[in-house]
């Protein structure tokens, strides 16, 4: 004979046994699934980066790891960032040939638009890609070099061509082309794309330097 | 297994009698947001129903063995456990796929209907019915989108099509439809808004086509126009 509260907790305990096995089989599922995606995955993000970084930063400019180069900047309002962000330093035979900036254009028409710029030794442009924006879908996104070609026109401007006072939109006098019904949109980038260029004549010197005996290591040295 | 009727019965059920977008209106969260032009509403259909198939067949094979109190805990871990590993399977081994649906796949996890279908048929069914029901219920949720998208796409941009090269490659940029040349684009379809007056619209055409089909059941002789 059992009593019922007896029944009860037998239930419960079979109840909760069930969930248990259930709760069990499922983590199982998950991490045999997760240990042999992950190799792959992370060879795939890894691939994925360097393609967008040799989008910003001709291949042919460098020799070294691009990824392996990769630093972490403190906030800084030239880059219009508010978190710390990465820089990556671009080599050829050991010297300094480019770097490739994370830049966050903070006065988009909704929200900030992150930023790629591949800037060469010289302090020009060599390629913008926007990363992640919120603009407005057929009118501000046209930023997006999938879906129009506008972001190219950066490249091969620098702090000199054109001067400083024309790093603006057409519309204000400048020497971007902004498409009519969305100007707060490239205004915002151009601003960006200059104050990076600003922030690149500022720590060019920092650049330059040869990087650390520890960084070296997964640099092939071609030229000793 | 399966007669035909049966069969029959669980499409018609699926892509009309039961239609998640218009009939049950389960899942509007995604259904909303990712409607604003074909392609897009089109691999979110697919991988839904994917998803649904796949769940719904977990489901119903475990149905002897969950305990009734438990059985809401108990799929809606299987339902994560089956898109988490989908999603990681994908990303790994079909990359091109992935790039395609892969942000669609943990929009999912937001998908009522997903949960709806196991609970209220693949809990009390055979299994090979319940995956029949998951494709049909899928092929539904398609359906609408599809048609949502294109009405949304169309209004806004005059377009149909637009973003096919981010599935089937560069090479298909060309099969973009303007159907609407010089079209200067109508921005409020495609934005949010756009999505709740077109799903209300598409509503209100099944539901004016519902009655209009019931009155002349009822009518002993068909009413003209």
């Amino acid at each position: 004979m059992t009593s019922p509260i007896q029944a009860a907790l037998r239930n419960a305990l079979r109840t909760g046994v069930i969930l248990f096995v259930f709760a069990l089989i499922g983590t199982a599922m998950l991490a045999f699934t997760h240990n042999r995606t992950e190799p792959t995955i992370t060879r795939g993000q890894l691939a994925e980066k360097r393609a967008l970084l040799s989008q910003v930063l001709p291949a042919a400019l460098y020799d070294n790891d691009l990824l392996a180069s990769q630093q972490s900047v403190p906030p800084d309002d030239l880059l219009g960032t508010r978190q710390a962000s990465a820089l990556w330093l671009a080599r050829r035979d050991g010297t300094f040939s480019g770097v490739v900036l994370e830049a966050v254009a903070p006065d988009g028409y909704s929200g900030d638009i992150a930023l790629l710029i591949g800037i060469d030794a010289n302090g020009t442009v060599t390629g913008v890609r926007v990363t992640a924006h919120h603009e407005t879908p057929g009118l501000g996104d046209y930023i997006d070099r999938a879906k129009s070609a506008w972001i190219d026109q950066f490249t091969g401007k620098s702090l000199t061509a054109p001067e400083p006072k024309h790093w603006k939109v057409a519309k204000d006098g400048g020497a971007f082309d902004a498409r009519a019904g969305a100007t707060i949109t490239p205004r915002a980038v151009v601003k960006a794309v200059k104050s990076a260029l600003d922030y690149f004549a500022r720590h060019r010197a920092a650049f330059v330097v040869p990087p650390p005996a520890q960084e070296t290591e997964p640099v092939k040295e071609k030229s000793a | 297994m399966m007669t035909m009727n049966e069969f029959r019965g669980l499409f018609h059920n699926g892509l009309i009698k039961q239609n998640t977008g218009l009939v049950q209106l389960l899942g509007l969260c995604p259904l909303l947001a990712i409607s604003n032009n074909v392609i897009n509403a089109l691999s979110l259909g697919l991988a839904t129903t994917m998803v649904m198939a796949a769940s719904s067949g977990a489901v119903s094979g475990v149905r002897n063995f969950v305990p009734n109190e438990i059985r809401i805990p108990v799929f809606v871990l299987i339902i994560a456990v089956l898109v988490t590993v989908i999603d990681l399977s994908m990303n790994a081994f079909v990359h091109p796929l992935y790039l395609v649906l892969g942000i669609f796949i943990p929009l999912i996890t937001t998908n009522c209907i997903v949960l709806a279908r196991a609970d209220a048929f693949a809990a009390k069914n055979h299994p090979l019915h319940s995956v029949v029901d998951a494709i049909a219920m899928g092929l539904g949720l398609t359906l609408v989108l599809i048609v949502l998208g294109a009405i949304r796409e169309l209004a806004g941009k005059g377009t149909l099509l637009s973003g096919i090269d981010l599935v089937f490659g560069e090479a298909a940029k060309g099969w973009v439809l303007h159907v609407l040349p010089n079209y200067h684009g109508f921005l409020l379809a495609i934005l949010p808004p756009g999505a709740f007056l077109g799903l209300g619209l598409l509503i209100a055409a099944n539901n004016w086509n519902k009655a209009r089909v019931a009155k002349r059941a009822r009518a002993a002789v068909p009413v003209a126009a």
